[in-house]
This record gives C-alpha cells, sequence and structure tokens, in this order.
C-alpha cells in the first residue's frame, strides 16, 4: 500500500511538474494515435502490435534492424556464432544505464534472458527455447549456448525477446513490473490512464540521447480510422499508424499530412484443414488440386483493387514478393478460370463444389471474402461464408472445427516465424495439420543454418512441394500506412510497423 | 416515504443478485476461448495452461461464480487479464468521465426535449408542431455515430473551434474539459432529448384537456402561469421517471458516443473488454451499472413522491 502511495505521489508530482513546463514546451511533446490501446507494458508479457509500438520509445533491444531487414547494433554492438553454431557470444555496448540508474551490463542481459524463459507469465518462452545456458564472459561480454544452430535467434534479440528492463525493477516488481516499465531507451515512463493515454518522458542519461527531439510522447488510443485521421488534421494529435486506404485520397488532399507507407512483415491468407480432426477429412483437405483451384480462380490484382484501394501487395507466399526471400520461381499467379475447372473436373467435380469458409466479422476480411467468393463461384466453387467473432475463429481453428479459415499472420523479422510454426508437422500452430516429411526436414534445416544461401536454397525448395499442396492459399500482404504532420521530418517507415523517433525533428 | 424507499431497497438487493449471476453465465456461454487471445499470436500451450490456472478457469462455473462474488462483496472485482490493472480503479478512473458525459447529455437533452415538448403541445397543429416533430424524429433516427464523424469533420477539422476527440478531466482545466465534452454530449443529448420532447408533448396535451386547466383560464390567470405551474407540474410526473430510465439508454448511447470521440468512459472499457474477452472487468463493469440504474430507478421513485403529495400520505 505505501508503495502504490509513493507511486501516486510521484505520478501527481510527475504531473504537476509536466504540467507546468507544458505552456513552455508545448512544442516538444510528440503526440502518436494508435489503433488500440495496448495490453501489459512488461515485454515478456505483452502479446500487442501497439504496444511493440510503445516499447520502441521505451526499451531499447539487444540488436535492431534497418528497413531492408539487416540485423544491426543496438544495445549489443559485436556478435558472433561459434564453428559449430551451438553458441553465441555477443559484445555489449558500454556506459549505458536503464531508467531507474541501473547500470547496463552483462549480467543485466543475463537477469533478463532468465526472467524470459523463467517467469510465469511470461510470452517469449518459446522465442528463446534454443539458449541452455548464459554465461557472463566479463562486464560487457556475453556468451549463450544453444540446444541446437539457431539462426532465428538474432531476429528475436531484435524484438521484444531482446528488450532489456533493469534487473532490479524486475526483480522488485516481479510479474507487476507493466505497472512501471523501467527499461533503458530513449524515453522513461511517465504515467498511463487506460484507453486513455501513455505518457513517457525524455530520458537524460540516453546513450543516444543527441538523435532525441522531443520531451515527451505520448501515446492515444482512437481506434476508429476516420476520427484517428481527423484528429491529425485538426492538430489534436501528430502522428497515425495503420491509415485505413480508404483515407489515403483524404489524407494525400490535405497539404499539412504526409503519408508514409511499407509492406508489413505478415500475411492474409486462408489456411485449409487439411488433416486436424474429422473435419479436414474432406475433398478440400485431402485433394490439393481444389486448393489449387481456388488460388486460381480469384484474381489477386482485383482483390488489391477492390477492396484495398490499390494499397496493399498481392502475394502468393508466406513472404511478400519484394522479401529476399520470396521464390521468384512462383510468381503470384494469374486468374485461370479455365486451368481451376479442369483442375476440378480432375479431382471429379465437373459440376461445381462446395466449400464453407470462417472469417472474422470485421469489416476488411468480410469484404475481401465476398470478392473471393463471387471469383470463386465463376469457376464452380461455392463457397459458404461464416462469420466469426475472432476469438472464436481462432478457437474454432484451434480445435480442427473448420474446413477453411480466412486468416493471417503479423509477421516476423527472420523467415522462419513466418513458415515453421505453420508448415511443420510439430509447429505450434499449425492448424491445418499439414504434415511432410521433406517439408519437415528442409524447414529444420533452414532454421539451424547461419549461411543465408543454404537458408534461401531450403525456402525455395519447400516453395516447390507447398506450392503443389497449398494448404494454405495466400492472397495479399498488408501495407503499413502512417500519416503525420508535415511538418516531422526525418520519420523511417520500417516493415516491422515500428516507429523509431531516432532522427525526426519538428522543422522550424 | 422513509417505510416506502426502505421497501424498495430490499427488493433492488436479489435483482441485483440475479443480474451478477446472467452477467457471469452469459459471459461463459459466449463461445472463444479467453485466453487464446490473450497468449499472443504463438499461442504457447505451457503459458495457456498457466493462465486457465491462475484465473481459475478450470474450476467449475459455479465455484468460479462464488469465488468472483465473494471476492466482489468485499470491494475486490478481480484484475484485468488485459492489461492486470484492478479492475475496481478502472472503474473508478472511468467513473467521473461518463458520469460527466452523462451529466452533460442529460442537460442538453432536457433543455432542448422539454421546452420543445411544450411548445409543440401547446401550438399543437401548427407549423410550430410540425417543425418540432420533424427534428424529434430526425434526432431518434440519425445515428449517433455517423452525427458525431460529421460533427468532427465540420467543427474540428474544418472551423478548428473544439478539440476532435479525447478527455480532459475537469479538475485539471475545467474549461477545456467542457470543450473537450461538448461535441459528445450534444451527439448524445440530442438523441434523448428527442425522446423527452415526444413524451413531454404527449403529456402536456393530456393534461392542458383537463378540467383544471380549463378552470384556471376562466379564473383569467394568465397563460405563462397556466402552461407553466398548473399544466406543467401535472405533466412532469412522468417525465421525471422517463428521465431516470433513460440513465439507461445513456449508458447505451455512451457505448458508441465515446468509441466515437475516443472518451476513456464506461462504454469504452467495456466494448474493449468484452473483444478482449476481458471477464473480470466485464463484470464489474455490469455489475456497477446495474447499481446505478437501480439507484436512479430509487431516485425516480423518490422524485414521484416529492412531485405529487398525493403519494405521500400512503
Amino acid at each position: 500500500m505505501t508503495q502504490v502511495k509513493t507511486l501516486l505521489t510521484t505520478a501527481l508530482i510527475g504531473a504537476a511538474a509536466f504540467g507546468l513546463n507544458a505552456g513552455a514546451a508545448a512544442a516538444k511533446d510528440l503526440r502518436i494515435a494508435l489503433q488500440e490501446d495496448p495490453d501489459v507494458l512488461d515485454p515478456d508479457q505483452s502479446r500487442t502490435f501497439v504496444g511493440r509500438i510503445v516499447y520502441a520509445s521505451l526499451c531499447d533491444k539487444l540488436v535492431d534492424i534497418t528497413p531492408g531487414l539487416e540485423i544491426i547494433p543496438q544495445l549489443a554492438t559485436e556478435w558472433e556464432y561459434s564453428e559449430d553454431g551451438m553458441s553465441m557470444t555477443m559484445k555489449l555496448r558500454e556506459g549505458v544505464v536503464f531508467h531507474d540508474g541501473t547500470p547496463f551490463d552483462a549480467e543485466a542481459v543475463a537477469a533478463n534472458i532468465d526472467r524470459s524463459q523463467t517467469l510465469d507469465e511470461s510470452r517469449r518462452k518459446s522465442e528463446l527455447k534454443s539458449i541452455t545456458g548464459v554465461e557472463v564472459l566479463g562486464p560487457y561480454e556475453i556468451r549463450f549456448n544453444l540446444a541446437a544452430p539457431d539462426a532465428t535467434l538474432l531476429a528475436q534479440f531484435a524484438d521484444r525477446a531482446g528488450m532489456m528492463m533493469s534487473p532490479t525493477a524486475a526483480a522488485a516488481a516481479g510479474a507487476d513490473f507493466g505497472a512501471n516499465p523501467v527499461c533503458s531507451g530513449p524515453f522513461s515512463f511517465g504515467e498511463r490512464v487506460a484507453q486513455d493515454k501513455i505518457v513517457l518522458n525524455r530520458f537524460a542519461d540516453y546513450w543516444n540521447a543527441d538523435a532525441i527531439a522531443f520531451d515527451s510522447v505520448t501515446f492515444v488510443p482512437i481506434p476508429d480510422t476516420t476520427v484517428r485521421l481527423a484528429n491529425l488534421q485538426s492538430g489534436d494529435i501528430d502522428m497515425l499508424e495503420r491509415l485505413a486506404p480508404s483515407d489515403i485520397p483524404q489524407a494525400e488532399s490535405d497539404p499539412n499530412v504526409t503519408v508514409a507507407s511499407e509492406i508489413s512483415l505478415g500475411y492474409q491468407g486462408i489456411t485449409f484443414n487439411v488433416n486436424n480432426g474429422e473435419r479436414g477429412d474432406t475433398p478440400w483437405g485431402n485433394d490439393s488440386r481444389l486448393r489449387r483451384a481456388l488460388s486460381l480462380a480469384v484474381d489477386r490484382d482485383v482483390i488489391n483493387q477492390v477492396v484495398f484501394e490499390n494499397a496493399f501487395a498481392p502475394g502468393n507466399q508466406p513472404f511478400p514478393p519484394n522479401s529476399p526471400w520470396y521464390n521468384t520461381n512462383h510468381p503470384v499467379p494469374a486468374r485461370d478460370v479455365e486451368q481451376a475447372r479442369a483442375l476440378l473436373a480432375e479431382a471429379g467435380f465437373p459440376d461445381g463444389i462446395d466449400l464453407e469458409v470462417q472469417v472474422a466479422n470485421a469489416n476488411q476480411p468480410q469484404q475481401l471474402m465476398q470478392v473471393v467468393q463471387s471469383m470463386a463461384a465463376e469457376a464452380g466453387i461455392n463457397i459458404k461464408l461464416t462469420a466469426k467473432e475472432f476469438a472464436t475463429l481462432l478457437a474454432d481453428q484451434s480445435a480442427g472445427d473448420y474446413q477453411a479459415s480466412q486468416v493471417g499472420w503479423s509477421g516476423r523479422v527472420d523467415p522462419d516465424g513466418n513458415i515453421h510454426q505453420f508448415m511443420t508437422t510439430n509447429g505450434g500452430i499449425n492448424d491445418s495439420k499439414f504434415s511432410d516429411p521433406k517439408v519437415d526436414e528442409l524447414l529444420n534445416a533452414a532454421r539451424v543454418s547461419t549461411d543465408q544461401a543454404v537458408r534461401k536454397a531450403s525456402y525455395d525448395a519447400s516453395r516447390d512441394i507447398l506450392n503443389e499442396a497449398q494448404p494454405i492459399v495466400y492472397l495479399y500482404h498488408q501495407k503499413l500506412l502512417w500519416a503525420l504532420n508535415s511538418k516531422l521530418q526525418g520519420f523511417t517507415a520500417y516493415p516491422d510497423g515500428m516507429i523509431r523517433l531516432e532522427g525526426v525533428t519538428w522543422a522550424e | 416515504m422513509l417505510a416506502f424507499l426502505a421497501r424498495r431497497v430490499l427488493i433492488a438487493i436479489p435483482t441485483i443478485i440475479l443480474i451478477s449471476v446472467f452477467v457471469f453465465a452469459l459471459q461463459k456461454l459466449l463461445p472463444g476461448d479467453p485466453l487464446l487471445v490473450l497468449a499472443g499470436e504463438e499461442r504457447d500451450p505451457e503459458v495457456l495452461e498457466f493462465l486457465r490456472e491462475k484465473y481459475r478457469l478450470n474450476d467449475p462455473i459455479p465455484v468460479q461464480y462464488l469465488a468472483w462474488i465473494g471476492n466482489a462483496l468485499q470491494g475486490d472485482l478481480g484484475v484485468s487479464l488485459r492489461t492486470n490493472q484492478p479492475v475496481t480503479e478502472l472503474i473508478a478512473q472511468k467513473l467521473p468521465v461518463t458520469i460527466q458525459l452523462a451529466v452533460m447529455s442529460l442537460i442538453f437533452a432536457l433543455v432542448i426535449g422539454i421546452p420543445a415538448g411544450i411548445l409543440s403541445a401547446v401550438r399543437k397543429g401548427t407549423v410550430t408542431d410540425y417543425i418540432a416533430n420533424v427534428v424529434a424524429l430526425s434526432g431518434l433516427s440519425i445515428p449517433n455515430f455517423w452525427l458525431g464523424i460529421m460533427l468532427i469533420l465540420l467543427v474540428s477539422v474544418k472551423w478548428q473551434l473544439l478539440p476532435a476527440s479525447g478527455y480532459v478531466p475537469l479538475s485539471e482545466d475545467f474549461w477545456q474539459s467542457i470543450k473537450t465534452m461538448l461535441m459528445p454530449a450534444f451527439v448524445l443529448g440530442t438523441a434523448l432529448a428527442a425522446t423527452l420532447m415526444r413524451h413531454t408533448r404527449s403529456a402536456m396535451l393530456g393534461v392542458l384537456s383537463a378540467d383544471y386547466v380549463r378552470t384556471a383560464r376562466a379564473k383569467g390567470l394568465s397563460e405563462r402561469v397556466v402552461i407553466l405551474k398548473h399544466a406543467l407540474r401535472n405533466a412532469l410526473t412522468p417525465i421525471v421517471t422517463l428521465t431516470a430510465l433513460l440513465f439507461g439508454e445513456l449508458i447505451a448511447g455512451a457505448v458508441l458516443t465515446e468509441q466515437i470521440f475516443t472518451i476513456p468512459g464506461f462504454g469504452k472499457l467495456v466494448v474493449d473488454a468484452v473483444f478482449n474477452r476481458d471477464y473480470a472487468v466485464v463484470q464489474g463493469i455490469v455489475l456497477v451499472t446495474a447499481v446505478g440504474f437501480i439507484f436512479m430507478n430509487l431516485l425516480a421513485d423518490a422524485l414521484y413522491v416529492v412531485l405529487n403529495p398525493r403519494l405521500r400520505e400512503q
């Protein structure tokens, strides 16, 4: 209780001080509108996309990415895999402190990895599963021992699993760390009012403080896309994430608004129940020719035009066509109704066939599936849409109570995150229950090799098989859209959708 | 009168218990596993199992209910599954926000609805009456979200007069707080004003043809006194009940209005909680709202007695 009181008092004093300064430094506060209110602000426990956007200003990670997805130093300055790939050694940045003054060093990293792996509530366990032991080699040098070579580890360190929390604060707060998160990022936690705002204040001792031009950042959740844009146009906020494609013309016609975009790392498509319980035992689950027919029946460019105002990117693989991991031997197929009908006839359904697809009861997925439905009908596939609330859709999908499901994936920096857990026999979220020993072998090989060429060859070979089998018919890749006040300069769009404030400034 | 009120309070208790059972049961009937959403995209089975244990979701539902109601009686409504914040704290944070919205909307509703109702009753069959009716019907038919967005686009984006959305606490900056709440209160208030206007009109029409009103006119009293003192006071009784019942509509309307204007109040809290399957939060809000609703009904009963001296004898 006393702790709560102290916290409250600190918050009040902080708020009062902030209030006094507000007049003089109003221009130095940056207001960013998020599509929803983030969940708990503990990097080990949180799971929302918007939560990660807040972390980009609050919690530094061991490594970061470039817009081209290369891994670059952040809190770690150098790293190296051992010859046999069974361990990785990292050198750490010196002179870094957490927001509470605790110094950042190898011991702190060890404590963070331990927390991510052992805290009961941790959602990071699977991401760091390959680490079997951590050795502190020196104050700024650390070694991770691995159960097996793991090429995905660096990419994990570029996200929540690599975010460093103050070990002092984490030990004191336990699972309640999220009420007052203490990290080492450019801004420290100020206050949070649920569904109203999250305020972060500039951290004077930040190691890269010169790159930061704002005294504070305020995140406000505004769920309605039109209202979000209206707030930007009226000057109530300075920047927003996930502009709706239908709002692009309005945003672009306003000289005070700039739009930035980048193709996301994720995908959207239709997942088929291939072998997940009884409902997998249907012609759609058993005969890949039907699934290929559906893929050929849809015109992905038309989907993009009709549903997404041409703002997104058509796709047919787990990686977008601009990704280095995309297999160019299998380009996005053109629509071919004749070929689709031929495949149906070959599979024994010359007069057409029914298909039930479950879809989330939100606008965009429904529009998407209605367009797919009408195109598929022309090829003789009669789609019946079953709208479900998202939590229900997921539950049914994981229980195998579905024939096909319109669903997607937010995407990961490492290609493994977009495919391994979906397409390998024991994959954690393989709801389709697709299983092919050769695909398992290839995807496992790609996971353990640190040689990019070897990995690329493995993914390419797995694509050859999966393109025939089509347990997931990929349809498109979302484009991430930001809208910002034109006076904001230096903003860079990243495919992971994060808002990095280093180098962003107000034009005079 | 005290006995009368005490009886009403006693009747309210089983109602609240019934409501709490219903809310609890309905939530469990909702399809979909809250933890599948909570566990994150990867849905790690180990994490799922831990969370199920932590939030006692493996217990039989009656056991879960008893545990919850037991804690609730001690003022502990549990913690939000999504943000780990205590539900009582969340409610204490949101309550003043929604009360401010409700009060301001009600002021709009009363100030517009009652005079318009009186006017159209007094001028029955004239152009004024028709105009008032058309406006009232439009008020009832225009959806809150549409009116809200239109107002934002006009008043905030185009004319830049009022803030587009958000919330400033009254204690932080009084005028800014009123300004921010003006548009949402107007949107919510106009819909209620329409209902109020229709009811005031019909109540007034009934009273205006009564004998004592004719007597009052015959005595030579001015039309003002006849309408405001003799007629209105008697027409007011059903309107008071209605206003108290409108409180429920206010909360329901606040759900949409708060969503559009991103006001961090009850409505927004409950919508987010339902979508995130945040059981504890939904239960807490519904319980508090139900209690509030019952309280408003009690208040209406009490006002009845004040307005209608005949009831005081009973």
